[in-house]
């Protein structure tokens, strides 16, 4: 897999060209810290780190790299958790953070022109004087690239009500693996031909590299309420939810937390969750007055009747804010409580949370490990947060098992295997049990039609068909793969 | 975090800590986002997330060499990371680690050398410093331009009020303070004393020790900390109700001298003790009746919150709630969480990024047009007025009227 010596000289002497000592980093020391992204339990490391500023720069890195056959894997700000700027052993990091200026905030047209390096929050803070904001927010909005938002199309606490990234973003231009500019979709809602913008949106790295995004801008909604409620019992929560959305409200975020997760979050953000419930619910509703009036009864009313135990109100803004702090936080607050943990994303039908978090449950006390449940419950997407110990011979292979169990738990459901994070390196075993082989098969298909030496973030969201006979879920007759002619990524 | 320190460091008490405070990072990035460094360069290195993967090298015995020093080196200290990380990852105490074990393993230049002993005895030696900022002050058109921007104007130091209120405190007047800024303890004398306390300035304690902390040399830190203790221990089993900070960078040092001391049988308790009764006068005049101290006039004023005080103590708001109720006009300041680039002695070692920072705060700070700036801490009062068109002066100025 690791390059050899010629080509790898030849391609540091063709970067060094480009780019400064400093912005490309070679020795072991230097680029161990790209090792992994926000999944640490995965580690390799790329042949290089080149670190460009400029486009004409990414295109003359991708020239050098299509030429010389090198994988390259983008990389924002590597906070991703599915280990999608997972390194590449014969490939380098292209890493986006220094595209961090945001180029526009056109009023007229609700738009910000971005590079990808920019974060996610830095958006919304660049368009809050005008009384706008950027609606998907990632829990790790305050540190996230927007690039990498497009890539692994993230969603968010808002994107029950206002979408995912694909649904807030209007164009994107990517660099192709021949070092092309290409824009996709256009500055108005709809582009004539077919939507390549929505199959750039999620790709992870694998089409091309984002240079640019143009995100659409909201205004901020007239009113804005958050109910808290609290639950004896997480089955309860569960049900609530459903029960809510049955109601014909579409809370602007409804988010869930267990009591691992309350405590964990309440001990960084002190929110003044509740400590001895078992479950809260966060509900964020918004509109005018008039109708935020009517909401807050309905979800009051509704959250009653499914045993909340305490509802509060939180009017003024820092309240709210305070309150959504400890469930973005909540993920690295897990820290607090357990030295790594492992967090999966499966998404499933509302009405089956309840089920699927016993059945979670239960699967945690077969295993001895224990989870943490912090999630966007409006839209069915799981977060259990496996807690484990790295340093613990066999842990996070016990992590992987009970991992892949949740996700399949989810498939069963009739639930998907992501809902925000991507597949990337972790999740790309359960892509075998999510589509057959024949969809794997027009998978390859669109790669190669981008990337036909399969150079861009290789390895990674789709898995060859022999993997996943491997696994044992494809049967591959007498060793024959449908379609030995397409290259295998 | 997967840890594999080597066992050897592992026995030893900074190694038990350090594989502590590693295995808390989750590693999730969120403190690169207000990491002034990481902003400016956007390489993963010059991130506290980097640094932490560098130090864990550094402790798992990989090959080390000038290059994570430079970025060891380029981190401000400014614990930004720290109020960011929601896991609660000790940064600055495993970076005191990390700095204090490659500066036994990688050797600096002549040049890093010299300069590095100059700032160690000198800085934190008042007797040295005076004389030589004295002089610098004289010869100011003749000293070389590096250095003539540091050189602030000279201020006097202004009446102290007599020792009459039973209410005492001691107060730190710290080792570049008093010749860069003596106005700064007087003023802060004369308002307690219309406060009813009474302050007192202990002759033998000097610098707080932060200077040799924070460029690896703990052992004389040590030295420092220690002369400090027994120079107030008197006093405070006299009675002294605190000890007051006027620079919020050495509060934040004497407030850790417990953690710094807890291993050492004859200091623990002491130190403990100290760092309790260590305030900021910003916690001092908060629980005091402050607002008979009402401003003059409406000034219009830009304040600018040291790291020390924000990150490393964890006051926020406290200053600002004083200055608005005693009538001031408060103007916003955009990210007002990023460090100046001041940082000790960060603005003389690390010139360039120091000089990007201070241009970006002053942007800021300036923005809405504020009659003077003010702030906390003495490193951040002269290092932005090289750069201010308004006056920069200690917030308690204000309500020494």
């Amino acid at each position: 897999m690791s390059l050899d010596t010629n080509t790898r000289n030849n391609l540091l002497f063709q970067i060094g060209e480009i780019l400064p000592e400093e912005y490309l980093l070679t020795s072991e020391e230097d680029i161990k810290p790209y090792e992994c992204d926000g999944l640490s339990a995965y580690q390799k490391l790329p042949v290089a780190v080149v670190l460009p500023e400029t486009i004409e720069q990414v295109q003359r890195i991708a020239k050098i790299c299509s030429q010389l056959k090198v994988p390259i894997v983008a990389r924002g700000a590597g906070t991703g958790l599915s280990g999608g700027a997972l390194p590449h052993e014969g490939g380098i990091i292209l890493g986006l953070s220094r595209f961090n200026k945001i180029e526009q905030i056109d009023t007229d047209n609700l738009t910000a022109t971005v590079q990808p390096g920019v974060r996610n929050l830095a958006i919304t803070e660049a368009a809050r004087p005008f009384g706008l904001y950027y609606a998907p927010d990632p829990s790790s909005q305050i540190a996230c690239s927007i690039g990498g938002n497009v890539a692994e199309n993230a969603g968010g606490v808002h994107c029950l009500k206002y979408g995912l990234t694909i649904h807030n973003v209007q164009q994107v231009t990517i660099v192709t693996i021949d070092g092309e500019l290409v824009t996709l979709g256009s500055q108005t809602l709809d582009t004539p031909g077919y939507d390549l913008l929505a199959l750039i949106t999620g790709s992870e790295g694998m089409l091309g590299i984002i240079v640019e995004i143009v995100v659409k801008l909201l205004p901020k909604p007239h009113a804005v309420k958050v109910l808290m409620a609290s639950f004896k019992k997480v089955e309860d929560a569960g049900n609530a939810v459903a029960n809510i959305i049955a109601e014909g409200v579409i809370p602007a975020g409804l988010e869930m937390m267990d009591k691992p997760a309350i405590h964990a979050a309440e001990a960084f953000a002190k929110a003044n969750y509740p400590l001895d419930a078992e479950a809260i619910l966060l509900c964020e509703l918004d509109g005018s007055e008039q109708q935020l009036a009517e909401q807050i009864e309905t979800v009051s009313e509704t959250l009653r009747n499914a045993n909340a135990d305490d509802i509060v109100i939180a009017d003024s803004a820092d309240e709210q804010a305070r309150l959504w702090a400890g469930r973005k936080s909540a993920f690295p607050a897990v820290g607090r409580i357990s030295p790594d943990y492992y967090c999966m994303d499966g998404t499933i039908p509302r009405k089956q949370i309840a089920y699927v978090l016993k059945r979670i449950s239960e699967l945690s006390e077969e295993c001895g490990l224990r989870v943490a449940n912090v999630f966007h419950a409006g839209d069915g997407n799981l977060h259990p947060l496996i807690l484990y110990d790295a340093n613990k011979e066999g842990e996070l292979e016990k992590t992987e098992k009970f991992g892949a169990d949740i996700l399949t738990l989810c498939v069963e459901v009739g639930g998907t295997i992501t809902g925000e994070h991507g597949v990337g390196h972790e999740k790309i075993d359960q892509m075998c049990v999510q589509f057959s082989p024949q969809e794997l098969t027009q998978f390859f298909a669109v790669k190669n039609a981008f990337d036909p030496d399969a150079l861009l973030n290789p390895g990674k969201a789709v898995p060859t068909l022999h993997r996943c006979a491997e696994l044992g879920g494809m049967h591959v007759h007498n060793g024959q793969l449908p379609h030995p002619e397409i290259p295998r990524f | 975090m997967k840890t594999d320190i080597t066992p050897s460091l592992l026995n030893t008490v900074k190694g038990k800590q350090a594989d502590d405070i590693l295995r808390t990072c989750v590693h999730c990035g969120f403190c690169n986002a207000t990491c002034p460094t990481y902003q400016l360069l956007g390489d993963e290195n010059d991130g506290p997330r980097g640094r932490i993967y560098l130090i864990k090298q550094l402790l798992e015995g990989k090959d080390v060499t000038e290059s994570t020093q430079l970025h060891l080196d380029r981190c401000l200290t400014c614990r930004s990371c720290e109020t960011t990380c929601p896991s609660g990852v000790k940064y600055s105490q495993l970076l005191d680690i990390g700095r204090s074990l490659i500066e036994e393993k990688v050797p600096r230049s002549f040049k890093e050398r010299i300069t590095r002993k100059l700032i160690l005895n000198i800085l934190p030696y008042e007797k040295r410093f005076t004389p030589l900022l004295k002089a610098g002050q004289f010869f100011k058109p003749f000293t070389p331009k590096v250095l003539r921007k540091k050189i602030p104007r000279k201020t006097t130091k202004g009446l102290l009020p007599g020792n009459s209120h039973s209410r005492k405190m001691l107060i730190l007047d710290g080792c570049v303070q008093p010749a860069l800024s003596p106005d700064i303890n007087t003023a802060t004398a004369r308002v307690l004393d219309k406060l009813g306390i009474s302050l007192l300035t202990i002759k033998k304690a000097g610098c707080c020790g932060a200077v040799s902390q924070h460029l690896g040399e703990e052992e004389k830190a040590l030295v420092f900390m220690k002369n400090n203790i027994d120079a107030w221990w008197p006093e405070i089993e006299s009675g002294a109700e605190a000890i007051v900070m006027t620079a919020s960078g050495c509060g934040v040092m004497v407030k850790e001298y417990a953690h710094h001391l807890q291993h050492d049988s004859e200091y623990a308790s002491k130190a403990q003790r100290i760092s309790e009764l260590c305030k900021d006068i910003s916690e001092i005049v908060f629980n005091e009746d402050y607002k008979q101290l009402n401003a003059p006039e409406k000034t219009k004023i830009s304040w600018h919150p040291p790291c020390t005080l924000q990150h490393g103590q964890k006051i926020t708001g406290v200053v600002e709630k004083i200055l608005g109720d005693c009538g001031y006009d408060l103007l916003p300041v955009e990210n007002s969480h990023l460090c100046c680039g001041s940082a000790g002695t960060y603005s003389i070692l690390q010139p360039v990024i120091s000089t990007k920072l201070q241009q970006n705060k002053i942007e800021s700070l300036q923005k809405h047009s504020p009659e003077m700036i003010v702030t906390g801490n003495i490193g951040c009062q002269t290092h932005l007025q090289e750069a201010s068109n308004v006056p920069v002066i200690h917030w308690i100025h204000l309500l020494d009227n």
